[in-house]
């Protein structure tokens, strides 16, 4: 079975959760010996991991017909792409995209982030999509997120074969009912459209159902899952005086930083050996500061910036908490990471991944009280934090993405 | 001739209200008197009176032929005296019908028989001294808290005078043995053992609807047991009747009508003392290590068997000796309450029976910021950096100062006296 997939993101070079998942999930899919995967993204960086799947630059992908020496295609784009199949693929111009503008290989320049211009890119994405479909053989469509949607539906159109989609987030969670009217209407014509839909947790399906309107019957839950990190003993905790408890993500309205202030203001009323540490960027963190310094709490309270890579496990080894008070997540995936390296976790009822982890401890977001008993609770008792760090482990190590691909493979042949 | 002996454990725990550490130092009361109350009432009114005018109707229909006895813990009688007298008033009338035995248990229906023996002993004696003011009779037999049991136990319950103790059927134990026969401790044989058959009594607790008994078909089972079968105990929580089983689904009914069908077979029924009076041992035996009457494996997992479990115990059970030094009442009370085995079942990560948490981590939250507030008040009476010993001494110094003066007192006197005579006769 050959499935051509649509994302926005893959690792190395990623911006947020999606990028991790769409890595996880196909992988886990890989080790389906009949499934050949081709992974679209805008733009590759030629670091990809490329040993499980076939990755296709959409920045490489011509549109417009453009006359061009073999040996100048390898040059500009050989990195990333043969220049074989870049002629091959020319053959699947079937539309005038002479109105997008073009380089002089035909192809579109694409950031690969989430740019200013975000949905003139979505449509070159679409464009880029049309020849693909043409020209590719693939037997299943399957789209990451609303970004490739369009590109998914189009191609759908275009060869006659189902079209799945995969919905990571939707815009009820990334504006906390504020949607954008425009962001709303790719996002139900990419559902309406969809043969069916794989959401990563009943939370983001019941969203889907109710607020995009979709046939129950139509929409599963896939559970996302977390890589086995190989070098999980790696990671050591420093031992030190004060305990430390961590957030870690972007410094949105959707997470729920402020819940974590107040909380840690709460704590620190009643005992002093506690630090608090805010990781990561993001449009409210100057608010947090100013919070922070209101609150009288910034000698215990610090902020890192921006983590990447290893800093972050590193930062979640060091920690003795760690807390999302996401007001909104449909899966929130570092938690999982928070636990692989031992770490206990505080996780709001409003994420997705409260449906799978019993050894974490579950608030809502609004409930600081809660979570400030939640935190002092596992700095003061030894057993908590032992029971949270084992149990979670062994818990986290057996949540795999092979068993997610094997329900996104049912999900396939449910629909061919 | 066959012998049924039924037996009731009659246990709600207080329920401990949201409990946040911001509180601790704060606020002294623990309890959640709604839900506290709440449920009381719903036992009262679903099970206790309507089960208790069943047992009186038996009782008299058969012409006090039907006997069955009664386990309520301590901490429950309080409940019952607070909320619910009613039901005190029907339990003393079922006493003096005279086929009714009430046993003994740990007042606090706590696991203080397997962590804290002197604690045990308390509990056992303050327990039995409030079963015999309300019903006139001091108990002899013993259900131990979850029917926990082992040699240890057996012992100390021996010396303090009990002669029936009644224990689950493990299978680990019993081997080949059947439970429907008399057994004795290991090596003391006066203490005797009833072994609770554990299927029939849980095909009326659990699964009497599912199965549709009827009452013939039940009797019709003890009946065609073994030859030699003859003590056929069966004990299950009074709330079998009426909540696990509601009424429509005609429980009461079949209650009813045992002691007919069981006359018909010439059956007898008889309380847990005069089984062991009656009825020689048919042998010891031996429990090296506790066992109790939940689960497949009937041991103390349930309460012990992780480690958030384990330290809420030993923190609990660390300042035993410290608490019964302490003469202040509402201390006295939390201790008792906050030793009930349920507090430490919603504990448990794969059997929180009859939990009001959300997770076992939620439980334990809750459960050691109350004890953390407990701890500092008892520390607040004695501090922690006397030790035990020499708080002992010091306190028999403090209760013992008015005699020890009074006697003094008289000593000076009586010199006083002598020296005044001394002055006379030198004159």
């Amino acid at each position: 079975m050959k499935a051509l997939m649509f994302g926005w993101e893959f690792p190395p070079h990623i911006l947020g959760g999606l990028g991790t998942a769409s890595y996880g999930l196909t992988k886990g899919m890989a080790m389906q010996d009949d499934l050949e995967i081709t992974f679209v993204i805008p733009k590759p960086h030629g670091d990809e991991d490329q040993s499980f799947l076939k990755i296709v630059g959409a920045c490489n992908v011509p549109i417009v017909w453009k006359e061009n020496e073999w040996n100048y295609v390898n040059q500009r784009i050989g990195l990333t792409m043969h220049p074989d199949e870049y002629f091959w693929l020319r053959n699947g111009i079937k539309y005038n995209y002479n109105r997008i503008y073009t380089n002089d290989l035909g192809c579109v320049d694409f950031s690969g982030r989430y740019p200013d211009n975000l949905i003139e890119e979505i449509s070159n994405y679409e464009a880029v999509a049309s020849v693909l479909a043409h020209q590719m053989d693939f037997d299943i469509i399957h789209s990451h997120d609303w970004l490739t949607f369009p590109a998914g539906v189009f191609a759908k159109k275009i060869s006659g074969k189902p079209l799945v989609i995969h919905v990571h987030a939707t815009d009820f969670d990334r504006s906390r009912g504020q949607v954008n009217p425009i962001v709303y209407g790719i996002e139900k014509s990419g559902m309406d459209a969809a043969d069916h839909i794989m959401t990563v947790s009943d939370l983001t399906r019941k969203i889907v159902i109710e607020k995009y309107h979709q046939d129950p019957r139509k929409v599963t839950t896939v559970h996302n899952a977390v890589d086995p990190l190989p070098n999980a003993d790696s990671f050591t905790k420093t031992p030190r005086k004060d305990k430390v408890v961590t957030f870690l993500g972007r410094i949105t309205m959707q997470k729920g930083p402020e819940y974590f202030v107040e909380a840690a203001y709460r704590v620190l009323q009643k005992t002093k050996d506690v630090r608090f540490v805010m990781a990561g960027s993001g449009d409210m963190m100057n608010a947090m500061i100013d919070l922070v310094a209101k609150r009288n709490i910034a000698d215990r309270f610090h902020f890192t910036g921006f983590l990447k890579g290893r800093q972050v496990h590193e930062m979640l080894a060091e920690s003795d908490v760690y807390i999302m008070p996401s007001v909104s997540e449909p899966f929130g995936i570092s938690p999982l990471e928070a636990m692989q390296v031992g770490t206990p976790s505080i996780i709001s009822k409003q994420s997705g991944c409260a449906e799978i982890l019993t050894h974490a401890i579950k608030t809502d977001y609004w409930d600081i009280d809660a979570m400030a008993d939640a935190i002092y609770a596992i700095v003061k008792n030894p057993a908590m934090h032992k029971s949270l760090q084992e149990l979670g482990r062994d818990e986290v190590n057996n949540i795999r993405w092979q068993d997610a691909g094997l329900k996104v493979r049912g999900i396939y042949e449910s629909v061919m | 001739m066959r012998n049924i002996c039924f037996y009731f454990q009659i246990h709600l725990p207080y329920r401990l209200k949201r409990y946040r550490f911001i509180e601790i130092g704060q606020d002294h009361y623990y309890y959640d008197d709604f839900q506290i109350e709440e449920r009381i009432r719903a036992y009262v009114e679903q099970s206790l009176l309507p089960a208790n005018r069943t047992v009186a109707e038996m009782i008299r229909s058969s012409n006090g032929k039907f006997r069955c006895a009664f386990t309520i813990s301590g901490v429950t009688l309080d409940q019952l005296e607070h909320y619910a007298p009613e039901v005190i008033d029907s339990f003393k009338d079922l006493a003096k019908t005279g086929c009714v035995e009430f046993m003994a248990e740990p007042y606090a229906h706590s696991l203080s028989s397997v962590f804290d023996a002197t604690e045990f002993e308390r509990q056992l004696k303050l327990h039995a001294d409030k079963i015999e003011t309300l019903f006139g009779k001091r108990p002899s037999s013993l259900f131990n808290a979850e029917l926990i049991y082992s040699d240890e136990i057996g012992e100390i319950v021996s010396k303090m005078g009990f002669k029936t103790m009644l224990i689950d059927e493990a299978k680990h134990i019993l081997g080949w043995k059947s439970p429907n026969y008399v057994y004795s401790h290991s090596y003391l044989p006066k203490l005797k053992l009833l072994v609770r058959n554990h299927k029939l009594s849980d095909d009326i607790a659990f699964r009497f609807s599912s199965l549709s008994l009827t009452a013939e078909n039940f009797i019709h089972w003890i009946a065609s047991l073994p030859e030699g079968d003859n003590v056929i105990n069966l004990g299950m929580g009074y709330e079998a009747l009426g909540i696990t089983q509601p009424a429509y689904t005609g429980i009461f009914e079949f209650l009813k009508a045992i002691p007919y069908h069981a006359m018909e077979h010439q059956m007898s029924f008889m309380l847990p003392s005069e089984l062991s009076k009656k009825n020689e041992s048919a042998g010891p035996l031996s429990v090296p290590f506790p066992i109790s009457w939940v689960g497949n494996d009937k041991d103390l997992t349930p309460w012990t068997g992780n480690d958030l479990q384990n330290e809420a115990i030993a923190k609990l059970y660390a300042v035993g000796e410290r608490v019964r030094m302490c003469t202040d009442k509402p201390l006295l009370r939390d201790w008792l309450i906050l030793q009930s085995t349920d507090h430490f079942r919603y504990m448990s990560h794969k059997d929180a029976w009859g939990t009001n948490y959300e997770s076992a981590y939620d439980a334990f939250m809750n459960y050691m910021n109350v004890l953390a507030d407990f701890l500092e008040r008892v520390d607040a009476q004695y501090p922690t950096t006397i030790d035990n010993e020499e708080l002992n001494e010091l306190l028999k110094t403090i209760n013992h100062q008015e005699e020890e003066i009074e006697s003094l007192e008289n000593e000076l006197k009586k010199l006083r006296a002598r020296k005044a005579k001394v002055e006379e006769s030198k004159k």
